[in-house]
């Protein structure tokens, strides 16, 4: 993690150097991962960012089926680890759920008219010191 | 009750509890370095099998410890009644995951007390009636419900001979990320599957009994604590006369 | 036997839109319920963690062990050559198909996660009996359609005697299903026994002919259209003799539960001090159901009379409604042996507690959506013979001779 953290914030500089560059490129010029939440210090998701956006749905179940038949806890695409890197801390330090109004996985949905059934279950907030992904 | 203090509590229990514990735990509960503990990467594997010996004379009357701790280790405790529901009808629908029960022999008149929870059968009841395939047995001995097709018909909860199923009758606003819970699905002890997939050695309720009472560990290999008392003292499969192969066993009774 | 005709049902409109009309409140009010139940989750309900089967239950498997006790009317004249049933047949088909139909809804409306149907028709555990069971309801519904079109088109005629059959030995397997969903529970001392399959089949011969009967009649009298006593004479005998033969297998099954030391306790809670539900076996189920039906059907002046008939088919249905409710919620109400040498004297979550029987109270929503269930069979049955050609123009017993049969 710790790596992963140095490497990212380095990646982050060069792709913040990139962006001045490049302003033409208007999807990332404007990030949609939250501020206060992991992944706002980071510059990639799990996967390639085009990738996620249209196949994240795929990703999860079927990690889904593999941590829940067959215990394997390491994958890549865990609900548990989306909400862990992608929830925000507000002004207080607190968690802000995921699913709450403006939020990551809440305003795009919102926006593509997705209503996801998965939070009625999951907590939308990480709610331990996930391990998972460290 | 404040929900904060709960929750603040439970982060605490989460960091430091394991470590409390060991050094709380009654003499001969083997309880290994959780330090090691490291999230599973490859499949479980039917070389192990999970498994449980409850010591039903060491088990105290009146204690409730394991059933504390396990409904806090898996959310139980977040649920709250609804509003406008009746008290006395809403503990009839409140889930469990282990209970105390204490029975009385018809013959002798002995009284024991023991903690009844899922037995992790060999051959579970309500596996083989589940239309969807939603309550299975994992390789490694856990049954359990994969809420994502589990449709609430409630089958397994009329074929479990142990009544240690509960459905979910209301929405849940609060819920773990270890354990996550929702209306209209059924679920039961699923021997704190979290910990066995991070590593861990040890049950929510065999931490928290004092008395040692509650033995987990691998029944497949001779060597484990488990394995070995079990071969040393008789145990008792509840209803036996069902042959389900309990992964479950009590001694004392 | 001379040809018959068929004709849609041709009562006045406004009547019979005002039939529909109340139907359809019943029909709306079920649907409200259920949507109210699935919303705020079954915690409004009385179902608990210990009766995990309620009302709807006992409507839903009542609908449906009735639905294929309705096809037997038409199965018997193709299977068994008995022509008389032929005219008869196609209300039977009917009324089977919307008997299903309005089970099934109250029992899909039930469930905990009804938005996840499609998992149910498309992952199976073919162990259970229950994925069995969505099959053959599936298929059922299927047969029993091809069945009605091979009496209703000429040109596959030639086909009815085998789609009969078909269909017959399907309503047979479905009924065995049904009872079988009980028949495997193993771990409860009411529902583990074989003669749980035998048993509803035979029930279910009583509850479709009586409601049968019942939606003869109606549709019938409504249109003024002709109905031989004899005939009816027949259909009312055949009841009572189902009756006969349900009371004969209740007897078998309590008879050979005493026999067995480890069920005596279940006998004597169903049977002595189950308290409510002792009473609606004694009273709703054996009397009402079954004893006083029988009394008047094979009375010799009662018997004659279309009141008597009715009432004897309504008290069947009734009875049968009891039945289930007996088996359904008292066999789960009566505590599970966990401990089958031991009594529980304290316990955490309800077990029986010296063997006390477990508490349930429906809830009116349950009622509701039960009753919603039973509007849709009767709409679907109504609307069919309204738009097809299902109901002969006169069953004048010089048109159906009996004696034929
Ligand atoms: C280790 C932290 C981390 C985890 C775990 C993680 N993400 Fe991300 N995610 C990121 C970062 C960082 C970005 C932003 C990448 C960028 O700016 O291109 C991102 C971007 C995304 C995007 C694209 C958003 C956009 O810009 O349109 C989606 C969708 C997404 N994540 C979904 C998920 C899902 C679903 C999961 C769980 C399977 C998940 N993420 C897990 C860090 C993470
Ligand atoms: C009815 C409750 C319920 C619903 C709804 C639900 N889940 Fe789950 N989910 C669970 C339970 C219970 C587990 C097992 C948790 C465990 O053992 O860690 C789980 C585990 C998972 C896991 C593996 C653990 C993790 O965090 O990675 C994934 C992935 C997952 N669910 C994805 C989803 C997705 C995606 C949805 C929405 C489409 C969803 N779930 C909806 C109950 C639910
Ligand atoms: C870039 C926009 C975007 C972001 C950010 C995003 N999603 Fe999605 N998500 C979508 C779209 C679009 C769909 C529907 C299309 C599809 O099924 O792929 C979807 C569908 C889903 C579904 C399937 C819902 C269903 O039942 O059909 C799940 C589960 C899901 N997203 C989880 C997440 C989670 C968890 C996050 C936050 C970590 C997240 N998504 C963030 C765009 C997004």
């Amino acid at each position: 993690m710790q790596d992963m953290f140095r490497f990212g914030t380095r990646l982050l500089v060069a792709a913040t150097a990139l962006l001045l560059v490049q302003t033409a490129s208007a999807a990332q010029g404007s990030r949609s991962v939250i501020e206060g939440s992991k992944a706002y210090g980071l510059d990639s998701c799990v996967e390639p960012t085009p990738l996620m956006r249209k196949k994240h749905y795929a990703f999860l179940k079927h990690d889904r089926d593999i941590t829940v038949h067959q215990g394997i806890r390491t994958v890549k695409h865990s609900l548990a680890g989306c909400v862990d890197c992608h929830a925000a801390k507000d002004d207080t330090g607190k968690y802000v759920p995921v699913t709450d109004e403006g939020q990551f996985c809440q305003s795009c949905h919102e926006y593509a008219g997705v209503e996801l059934p998965c939070f009625s279950c999951h907590s939308a907030t990480p709610t331990q010191a996930t391990k998972a992904g460290d | 009750m404040s929900d904060k203090i709960d929750q603040k509590r439970r982060e605490f229990v989460s960091v430091a509890g394991l470590a409390a514990a060991a050094t709380v735990v009654a003499p001969g509960v083997f309880l290994q370095a959780t330090a090691e503990a490291e999230p599973r990467s490859e499949a479980v594997t039917g070389k192990v099998r999970y498994g449980m010996l409850i010591d039903t004379n060491k088990c105290v009357d009146g204690c409730t410890d394991c059933v504390t701790a396990c409904e806090r280790e898996n959310g139980l405790d977040l649920l709250k009644m609804p509003e406008g529901a009746d008290p006395e009808e809403w503990d009839r629908q409140r889930p469990r995951w282990i209970r105390k029960v204490k029975v009385k022999d018809r013959l002798t008149g002995k009284v024991t007390t023991l903690p009844m929870m899922c037995q992790h059968c060999e051959f579970p009841p309500c596996q083989d009636v589940c239309p969807t395939g939603a309550s299975f047995r994992r390789a490694d001995g856990i049954v359990m419900v994969d809420r994502h097709i589990c449709i609430g018909c409630r089958y397994c909860m009329m074929a479990c001979p142990y009544k240690a199923r509960s459905f979910i009758h209301e929405d849940i606003d609060e819920k773990l990320t270890v354990a996550p819970r929702g209306k209209g699905c059924v679920e039961s002890c699923n021997l704190c599957v979290h910990r066995r997939d991070n590593g861990e050695t040890t049950t929510a309720c065999q931490e928290a009994c004092k008395e040692g009472a509650i033995l987990f560990g691998d029944l497949n290999d001779p060597n484990s604590e488990i394995s070995q008392a079990l071969r040393q003292q008789n145990n008792t499969e509840l209803r036996a006369d069902l042959k389900l192969n309990t992964g479950v066993r009590y001694r004392g009774i | 036997m001379k040809k018959i005709h068929y004709r849609e049902w041709g009562i006045e409109s406004p009547r019979y839109w005002g039939i529909l009309a109340i139907l359809g409140v019943l029909l709306a009010v079920g649907g409200l319920a259920a949507l109210y139940m699935e919303h705020n989750g079954h915690w409004v309900t009385g179902m608990n963690n210990q009766i995990v089967w309620g009302v709807p239950h006992v409507f839903a498997i009542f609908l449906i062990v009735a639905a294929s006790g309705a096809l037997n009317i038409a199965a018997f004249s193709s299977v068994f050559g008995k022509e008389i049933h032929k005219s008869l047949g196609r209300l039977s088909a009917m009324l089977a198909m919307s008997l299903l139909v309005g089970g099934l809804l109250v029992l899909v409306l039930d469930l905990g996660q009804p938005t996840r149907l499609i998992v149910a028709m498309t992952t199976y555990n073919f162990k259970s009996i229950f994925a069995w069971n969505i099959f053959l309801y599936v298929g059922f519904l299927v047969i029993v359609a091809v069945y009605l079109f091979t009496m209703m088109e000429r040109k596959a005629n030639k086909y009815y005697p085998t789609a009969g059959l078909v269909a017959f030995v399907w309503r047979l397997i479905l009924t065995t299903g049904t009872g079988s969903i009980f028949g495997f529970i193993v771990a409860r001392q009411g529902y583990d026994a074989a003669i749980m399959a035998p048993m509803f089949i035979i029930m279910s011969f009583a509850y479709g002919m009586a409601i049968y009967l019942l939606m003869l009649m109606f549709t019938f009298k409504l249109e003024g259209r002709p109905l031989g006593e004899k005939l009816l004479g027949r259909l009312k005998n055949l009841l009572g003799i189902f009756a006969a033969a349900v009371f004969y297998f209740v007897l078998v099954y309590h008879l050979t539960n005493l026999y067995g030391t480890e069920n005596h306790e279940y006998e004597a809670f169903i049977l002595r001090d189950g308290g409510v539900y002792t009473a609606l076996f004694w009273i709703g189920w054996i009397l009402l159901g079954l004893l006083v039906p029988m009394g008047i059907v094979f009375h010799p002046a009662l018997g004659k009379t279309h009141g008597g008939i009715i009432a004897a088919s309504l008290l069947v249905v009734l009875g049968g409604f009891v039945a289930m409710y007996v088996i359904v919620i008292g066999g789960q109400s009566f505590p599970m042996a966990m401990f089958p040498d031991k009594v529980i004297i304290e316990s955490g979550f309800y077990d029986g507690v010296n063997g006390q029987a477990l508490h349930y109270v429906p809830s009116i929503w349950e009622f509701l959506l039960g009753l919603g269930g039973v509007a849709v069979a009767l709409a679907a049955t109504l609307v069919g013979v309204r738009v097809l050609k299902l109901l002969p123009m006169s069953l004048e017993d010089e048109i159906v001779d009996p004696r034929q049969g």
